[in-house]
């Protein structure tokens, strides 16, 4: 049989990679394995877990509560905004950064992209220190004679943050596509008399577009799966699906409710990420192959 | 016994074959070449040899020992790659020494060793650098001293010189010669350069799709192509149709009355005056070669091919009305490819 | 030799602001000499900074994070080279979907992680057990050194192991002297990369550590949510600065652009 004639040739294969796939095996499809059954449990707020037996309940409540539905509608729309905002944002900045020369142009790039490597919850921190009742915007606004406003705690400052932390996941998808830009297109199209808006337009723009697409899909899910900036910028009323699972798990202890809208949500963006997906390919396949 | 027996050697790619059923003799101390265009398999062969690829059937036969299973770490042969393979990490010197160390040779006479092919090929005073230090033909050279320093039965060469530019590429092809030649080792060397197989091999091995088409010395090889596609990829050929006359000799022809196809050298067509000659053609196009003129010349027989020496005179123009001949015993009878060209 | 009107380098200007400014807003409140969130302005004070090593809980989750960062990231290195080496030169039936498996952590939310391995540990008893959480920092930070190690395999010149193999290197040797020196800018800039990755993990940490087992970024959140001082400030300050040398390093080693997007 041809596959276990692979199979067997293929041994050394298989036994280098055996570590890493006991690792997977053992702790990312088990788990996931584990919460998507217990996603099914009996909860009870007097006697905890029951793991023998099974009910829908926390799905249905989940479709069915406006609570869930008002948070996950609030989840939903922040994540859009912020990938709107980082599209805007990021894609001219990948644009400016590209037709700069060296040395600036890698200089800028590492400015720009080493925040990723700074943990979140220090990211969340600052942004808290410039939006806070005493932080320096308002300290500013003061000192210019304005009044103060309420920034922090709002859905301004989880946007504002999310933005920080995932303009960088936009601008390297948007800057691999730039790179691999024919420079001489541009050339060509400008000397047939295109303004330089037209070749952005119509030469660039167009090939970025998958770059573009799948920073989109990044941004997204990392911002709907986002847990510290909520949790440290939104405050106790301004719940996303991050801070909500977090509840159910260590405040209500309600483990079952809580692995229905964790695998909800996982769910939720393996969709969104693969019918984007497809989209992606079906139209972009046959032009740019 | 050859020193190197191909014996019905063949390799096969799921429905292509890419060598079939090749048989080769190779003499010990002989530098033979592998000649062909891209696809015909002598790299597959070369490969092969080296133990990089397994054999589909066939044997491989080195100095009375089979070798067609052996792993290549057990082979013990020279080999030169394309992209010449050099360790980045180490230096010259440690490059060339790696094989000795494999063979756990002494730390004395490890250094003589790799000092001696050092200076044979020239690079004693490199012996420090690293390999991005290197121009191209350095580097060449410090692939050849790697293989030479091992003293294998064996040196196989797989397109060395195809990275190096024309000046250098010829510099090197002598160099190899006379390295070869100096340490006396059988060496197989695949090329899709004719000019270079030409030019250092004892003997040249032309292969197409698979199968070898033709074993002979340059001369020979070059003077007595045997079919259309060898006579058109070793050096230019003119393709006359031909027939033989009344006394068996072979005579060029008007097209459609013979059935022979012939070759002619473009260097054997002597060009004269209008009237003389066998033929008379118009000159159509003309190319300066440096030590040659290349003329296109259109006759009845077809748009032809001449090389004349440049003596200094001054060459023809195009549209002069031109005689043509050439001797007939330098006509040459083509068979028919016996393979797909 | 920019080719950038004055309009695109001020937006340019624009992003390079907003992108740093909490960043040094929050190195310049580490030095405040005032008691409340302020900037520096009459004097550079160290006693933030003093305050951070007096809190024992600061400092333990300080080594814990250090410790767990360097053993997630050595044994991330030592899962990922042979399957990198594996998928890029051998061939074998699902040799595609152990790729994709081996990179999805990527894509699979944290949050998610933390959940399912809380369960797991929960179900097994070992929940705050610190082997148990480098194991679980291992499995999210592995994407990244096998990028790395990829990346360096695919680039590497074959024909220099063939090479090593004519002249009669034996399988361990051709691996330790010839492969993996050429892989290891990979190798070790996927070590670096992994150790920033788990030192700033925060949202599966969460879940999966116990107060003893506490990690840096966990204490940090959750001393944010509870009180906002200058200290916090001295502490985010001090990771910073551990990244940057961090950044550094994986600079000499790797090169930093090639690390955020890639091969030029």
């Amino acid at each position: 049989m041809k596959l276990l004639d692979g199979m067997r040739r293929g041994r050394q294969g298989y036994l280098m990679s055996a570590p890493a796939l006991a690792l997977y095996l053992g702790l990312l499809v088990i788990p996931l394995g584990l919460t998507l059954v217990l996603s099914f449990n009996v909860f009870d707020y007097g006697s905890g877990i029951d793991s023998h037996a099974y009910t829908l309940d926390h799905y249905i409540s989940l479709l069915g509560d406006s609570y869930f539905y008002e948070i996950f509608l609030r989840t939903f729309w922040i994540s859009a905004l912020t990938t709107l905002l980082c599209v805007l944002i990021g894609v001219p900045e990948a644009y400016v950064l590209s037709r700069m020369g060296a040395p600036w142009r890698s200089i800028f790039l590492i400015l720009i992209l080493t925040p990723l490597l700074i943990s979140v919850v220090v990211r969340a921190f600052g942004w808290s220190l410039l939006l806070g009742a005493d932080g320096l915007v308002n300290q500013t606004l003061q000192a210019f004679g304005g009044s103060p406003m309420k920034l922090l705690y709002t859905p301004f400052a989880v946007v504002i943050a999310l933005v920080h932390v995932m303009l960088p996941f936009m601008i390297i998808p948007v800057w691999t596509s730039l790179q691999k830009l024919d420079p001489a297109a541009e050339q060509a199209a400008m000397s047939l008399g295109a303004s330089q808006f037209t070749v952005i337009r119509k030469v660039v723009l167009p090939q970025i577009m998958p770059g573009v697409l799948s920073g989109t899909l990044i941004v997204f899910g990392l911002a709907a799966s986002s847990f510290a900036i909520p949790g440290l910028l939104g405050g106790r009323r301004l719940k996303m699906v991050a801070t909500l699972i977090y509840d159910q798990y260590l405040s209500e202890l309600n483990w079952p409710m809580g692995a229905a809208i964790a695998i909800a949500l996982l769910l939720l963006n393996l969709l969104i990420m693969l019918s984007w997906n497809r989209m992606i390919e079906g139209r972009y396949k046959k032009s740019l192959g | 016994m050859a020193f190197v027996q191909l014996e019905n050697l063949s390799k096969r790619y799921g429905d292509i074959d890419a060598v079939v059923a090749t048989n080769l003799a190779v003499e010990k101390g002989e530098f033979v070449s592998l000649l062909g265009p891209s696809g015909c398999g002598k790299t597959t062969t070369l490969q092969m040899i080296a133990g990089f690829v397994d054999v589909s059937s066939g044997r491989i036969v080195l100095d009375g020992r089979d070798i067609t299973h052996a792993k290549p770490a057990s082979r013990g042969l020279g080999v030169v790659f394309q992209s010449y393979a050099l360790f980045p990490h180490m230096t010259v010197r440690d490059n060339v020494a790696f094989g000795l160390r494999m063979r756990k040779v002494p730390g004395g006479e490890l250094q003589q060793r790799v000092d001696r092919v050092l200076k044979l090929v020239r690079l004693d005073r490199h012996a420090e650098r690293y390999p991005r230090e290197l121009s191209g033909g350095q580097r060449q050279r410090v692939a050849l001293a790697r293989a030479l320093v091992i003293e294998p039965p064996v040196l196989l060469l797989d397109e060395p010189l195809s990275n190096l530019d024309a000046n250098l590429r010829e510099e090197m092809q002598f160099e190899i010669r006379r390295i070869q030649r100096e340490v006396g080792i059988t060496t197989l060397m695949v090329t899709h350069d004719q000019s270079e197989a030409l030019s250092i091999s004892d003997r040249v091995v032309v292969m197409q799709a698979g199968r070898i088409t033709q074993i002979d010395t340059p001369y020979t090889l070059y003077e007595h192509p045997r079919t259309t596609f060898i006579s058109g990829f070793v050096g230019k050929a003119n393709l006359l149709p031909g027939e033989r006359d009344s006394a068996g000799v072979v005579q060029a022809c008007q097209p459609g009355q013979g059935e022979l196809t012939l070759s002619l050298r473009p260097e054997k067509i002597d060009l004269c005056a209008v009237g003389a000659g066998r033929l008379q053609g118009t000159i159509a196009s003309r190319f300066f070669l440096g030590s040659q003129w290349l003329y296109g010349v259109s006759t009845s027989l077809g748009a032809l091919c001449v090389v004349r020496r440049n003596d200094g005179s001054a060459p023809m123009t195009e549209g002069t009305a031109v005689g043509l001949d050439w001797d007939p015993a330098l006509l040459r009878v083509l068979s028919v490819d016996e393979v797909p060209a | 030799m920019s080719r950038n009107g004055p309009f695109a380098l001020l937006f340019h200007a624009l992003v390079v602001v907003f992108m740093l400014a909490p960043l040094v807003v929050v190195c310049l409140v580490a030095f405040t000499p005032e008691n409340t969130l302020s900037l520096p302005t009459t004097e550079f004070s160290l006693r933030w900074f003093r305050a951070v090593f007096e809190r024992a809980d600061f400092v333990d989750a300080f080594y814990n994070s250090l410790a767990l960062a360097f053993c997630a990231a050595s044994l991330a290195t030592l899962i990922a080279v042979p399957a990198a080496l594996a998928i890029t030169r051998l061939e074998f039936p699902g040799r595609d979907f152990f790729n994709g498996l081996f990179l999805s952590p990527i894509i699979i939310p944290h949050l998610v992680l933390g959940v399912a391995l809380l369960r797991l540990f929960a179900l097994m008893g070992v929940n705050g057990n610190f082997t148990w959480l480098i194991f679980a920092h291992v499995l999210v930070i592995t994407p990244y050194v096998l990028r790395l190690v990829l990346a360096s395999a695919i680039g590497l010149d074959r024909s220099a192991e063939q090479a090593a193999q004519s002249l009669g290197a034996g399988r361990f040797t051709l691996f330790r002297q010839i492969t993996l020196p050429m892989i290891l800018p990979g190798v070790a800039g996927g070590w670096l990369l992994a150790f920033i990755n788990s030192f700033d993990e925060v949202t599966l940490s969460i879940f999966v550590t116990s107060p003893a087992t506490q990690t840096l970024p966990v204490r940090m959140y959750v001393y944010a949510t509870e009180s906002i001082d200058p200290m916090m400030a001295a502490v985010s300050a001090l990771v910073i600065a551990l990244t940057a040398l961090t950044m550094i390093l994986l600079d000499r080693i790797y090169g930093l652009d090639r690390v955020l997007v890639g091969k030029q």
